[in-house]
């Protein structure tokens, strides 16, 4: 990759964590209402200032004009010269938003919204305005106090009394108009004492005038003070340089661009061409007591010596007491240096290529696939449990299991920067609709998989905007309801039992069932008159078809109904259950799998196939001889548990096995619970095993099937598959009827 | 020898810039995030030259200017600041803790090559 390719990919990846920074930021800001806190704008501030240091550097003058405005208005918003207002909060919200979008732009080379753009320039710049012309004001006074030196003990060539006595600062226009014709300079550079603290001196400046051509060096040492009175902090020493070059005036002035407010500086060209004096000539101005003339090279001997400048960085400091004491605690000294490096150092990161952790990940899921088999092949020789060599695989079991956590917890990710994206979503959806609602996030630090990451961006955004619009009520009918006028949404996110649940809760008015139900038989999704559950009503919002572009906002119609959501959360082997309470709102249950790849699994005989079932949904396991079974109806059976009535569900009928009974046929009753809480008991004809699976979607394939979530491979290189067990419960309680999925099973 | 150069930036783009652009013309260059960690370096890096931001999190580039004047070892070295901001009150600032001198970014590398030959004369 070409150097500059990695400097532009650094300069995007940064800018997501301070786009972050900014969003976080601004949330803070609107939650402090109206009392920011100076080190959140401080943080604001720089992360738009980081970002234009950056773009300006690749070019990107979009970014670097749009991000120089925004960043004026949070200059100002920090040193208190304006106050920040709910409406400059909701402006600089939005310009946050679009920064968000110009990076994004950039990196994707692709044109900006120009006309968004300009609107929020203008804004912008309304506000920096009013406070900007009294800062440019500021600007325009001069940068420091005008040099107090005494001009006639300072000796001048003649002719020049006029022009050079009391400019500090050159004029402009001597800088531009002025030819090479000139070729020589007569400068006369009186230092303060200020300078000698700034780390400017004049060696280095002689030097740097060397390059330019022959220098003549001459110090007037007329105006400095005997010893006993003798001012370090006004040394009053001039230098009095001659310098014969073809170079034009500004670059001369450019030598001493640092040093303009630090010295009287006086450049006179003189019109007498004299290139015929050698630099080691004596100065035609020898009239005024010099004392001590030196050739440039000798100038470096008045460099002060190492002594000398800290003693010069002594002075300084005692001229300044105030500046000491308010950083005496930030300087280390040397002692301390070596423990505040450590301590200052923050952790130390690096950034990996996606590939080589998938790649790494595959490998495991190999490993545990071959160690499967191993441990088959030793139970086949009839070795005995506590063998060395059962032992030893038993050794190799757990480092496989620590291995795979451990590359897993390199693909683990915080999900923050999905909920801080939904911050705008919400913002905007909120406009869109004139509802005041906030978002809350709970549990932003729970770490999930990368790519189920990028894959929630969707789907939650989906059901956010659905809060708002279909949850979340108009002001008015909030507070006709004794609720507040702002609404509220909680995105939540919590590791349950070896999945990560996320919730989508609102507190509008709930899911109105009479017409969900209504549209439902209109569309001939149910038949008319059909006896439901309330859950079994809400359940009817993610069936395919219910939502149409009639029905919904243009907000968060788009064509796209929950079913899709669904379908999106299956995808990542997750699912979706709504709870809703009316008048008090609804919530969105979302779980998912940690991980993508591997999973603690029960293997179950039915009629001759294996099949797995997730270990995270089992919670007991029943001999079918010991448990009480009843019978309702012609189909439905029972089994009594724990004071709990549990209907069975037959796996072997769910997917349309037909096999001969293994065993004794007695079979076993696996408790599962699905997300919803509700529980089943599952009947297989007996356990295998329980192991580490690894999975391998079998979506991409054959599409959705039914009961089936993925497939994995076992050690006898069979292909099993791995069993859904949240859908066959919802399915089977809701009255539905299984497709029969014999061939999938068999294949 | 090389120049030793320490650049204080806490944008990883800008020290990435800075050091792309020093190393290849024979500066050594060293690299700090923050102003803390450019002061806590000052005495194990021996720099001959600090380049530092100012708009820095925990010490900003006013910090590191005074701090490294207050340095018993380093208080008369060049310090440049390098920054977007060029306003009047910010230079004097910068100026009244003890700056060398300023450059704006974006940087063209010529610019900051010259102006650290120039203090350091070199």
């Amino acid at each position: 990759m070409a150097a500059i390719d990695e400097l532009r990919m650094t300069f995007f990846q940064e800018c997501e964590d301070l786009l972050e920074q900014l969003a976080e930021g601004l949330r803070v800001l609107r939650a402090e209402n109206g009392s920011p806190d100076v080190e959140t704008l401080h943080s604001v501030f720089r992360a738009v200032h980081s970002i234009k240091g950056g773009a300006g550097a690749f070019g990107l003058k979009e970014l670097v004009a749009f991000a120089h405005v925004f960043e004026t208005v949070l200059d100002h918003l920090r040193s208190g010269k304006i106050v920040l207002s709910e409406t400059l909060l909701a402006l600089l919200l939005r310009a946050g938003d679009f920064l968000n979008d110009l990076v994004g732009c950039a990196r994707d080379g692709v044109p900006c919204d120009a006309e968004r753009m300009n609107l929020l320039l203008g804004d912008l710049d309304e506000v920096a305005e009013k406070v900007g012309r009294t800062a440019e004001k500021e600007a325009e006074m001069p940068e420091f106090v005008p040099v107090t030196l005494d001009l006639s003990a300072i000796p001048l060539g003649e002719g020049d009394r006029d022009d050079g006595a009391n400019e500090s600062a050159l004029p402009p226009d001597d800088a531009t108009g002025v030819s090479s014709d000139p070729t020589r300079f007569e400068i006369d550079f009186a230092p303060l004492g200020t300078m000698y603290g700034t780390g400017n001196e004049p060696a280095p400046l002689v030097r740097s005038l060397r390059r330019l051509g022959a220098v003549t060096v001459t110090a007037d040492l007329s105006a400095v003070r005997p010893l006993e009175t003798f001012d370090p902090t006004e040394p009053q020493l001039v230098w009095r340089l001659v310098l014969e070059t073809e170079a034009r005036r500004d670059e001369i002035e450019a030598v001493f661009e640092f040093v303009e407010d630090l010295a009287r500086i006086d450049i006179r060209a003189t019109v007498e061409p004299t290139r015929r004096t050698s630099g080691r000539s004596v100065p035609p101005s020898s009239g005024c007591g010099a004392d001590t003339t030196a050739s440039s090279r000798d100038a470096a001997l008045l460099r002060p010596s190492p002594k000398s400048r800290s003693s010069v960085g002594d002075l300084s400091s005692g001229a300044n007491p105030k500046i000491v004491g308010s950083t005496a605690t930030t300087v280390p000294t040397p002692g301390s240096a070596a423990t505040s490096s450590a301590v200052g150092a923050s952790p130390s990161t690096i950034r990996v290529n996606l590939d080589r952790v998938d790649r790494l990940i595959n490998l495991v899921g190999e490993l545990v696939i071959m160690e499967a088999r191993l441990s088959q092949v030793i139970a086949k020789a009839g070795l005995a449990a506590d063998s060395d060599v059962a032992s030893g695989l038993e050794g190799i079991k757990q480092l496989a299991s620590e291995v795979q956590e451990s590359v897993m917890a390199i693909r683990a990710q915080p999900l923050k920067p999905v909920f801080q994206r939904m911050h705008r979503i919400v913002r905007e959806a909120a406009e869109a609709t004139g509802k005041i609602v906030t978002l809350e996030t709970v549990g932003e630090s729970t770490e999930v998989d990368k790519t189920v990451i990028e894959r929630l961006v969707d789907p939650l955004t989906h059901m956010i905007r659905n809060a708002v619009d279909h949850g979340i009520e108009q002001p008015d009918i909030r507070v006709a309801a004794g609720k507040p006028r702002e609404g509220k949404i909680t995105l939540s996110a919590a590791h349950r039992s070896g999945r990560v649940v996320i919730e989508v809760a609102d507190d509008g008015g709930g899911i109105d069932r009479a017409k969900v139900k209504a549209a439902a038989e209109r569309k001939g999704l149910v038949q008319p008159g059909t006896a439901m559950t309330p859950n079994e009503i809400d359940n009817l919002l993610f069936l395919p078809g219910f939502s149409s572009k009639e029905e919904v906002s243009a907000l968060s119609g788009r064509g796209v109904g929950l079913d899709v959501v669904r379908r999106e959360i299956q995808g990542l082997g997750g699912r979706v259950a709504i709870d809703s309470i009316p008048g008090r709102g609804t919530t969105f249950i979302i779980t998912l799998p940690l991980t993508l790849a591997v999973l603690q699994g029960m293997l179950v005989s039915i009629r001759g196939e294996t099949l797995v079932l997730p270990l995270s949904a089992v919670v007991e396991t029943l001999h079918a001889t010991n448990a009480t079974r009843y019978s309702v109806g012609r189909r439905a059976r029972l089994v009594a548990n724990r004071g709990e009535l549990l209907p069975i569900i037959d796996l072997a009928e769910v997917f349309g096995l037909s096999g001969p009974l293994c065993d004794d046929g007695r079979g076993v009753l696996i408790v599962v619970e699905c997300d919803g809480g509700r529980r089943a008991a599952l009947e297989v004809d007996h356990i295998e095993d329980q192991r580490q699976v690894v999975i391998k979607s079998i979506e991409e394939n054959y599409g959705h099937v039914f009961g089936i979530s993925a497939a994995t491979i076992l050690g006898n290189g069979r292909i099993a598959l791995i069993i859904d067990p949240d859908e066959i419960i919802s399915s089977a309680t809701a009255g539905i009827r299984y497709p029969a999925l014999a061939e999938a099973v068999c294949a | 020898m090389r120049p030793r150069v320490l650049a204080v930036d806490d944008s990883a783009t800008m020290r990435r810039l800075i050091e792309a652009t020093l190393s290849p013309r024979g500066f050594e260059v060293f690299l700090a995030e923050d102003g803390i960690e450019g002061l806590a370096r000052l005495p194990e890096v021996d720099p001959h030259v600090v380049i530092t931001d100012i708009n820095m999190p925990r010490l900003d580039g006013f910090g590191v200017i005074e701090g490294v004047r207050r340095s018993p070892t380093h208080a008369g070295i060049p310090v440049l600041v390098l920054t977007t901001e060029s306003g009047a009150d910010l230079k004097a600032r910068a100026r009244e803790a003890g700056a060398t001198g300023w450059l704006v970014k974006p940087f063209e590398d010529d610019r900051l090559v010259n102006v650290l030959r120039r203090v350091l004369s070199i």
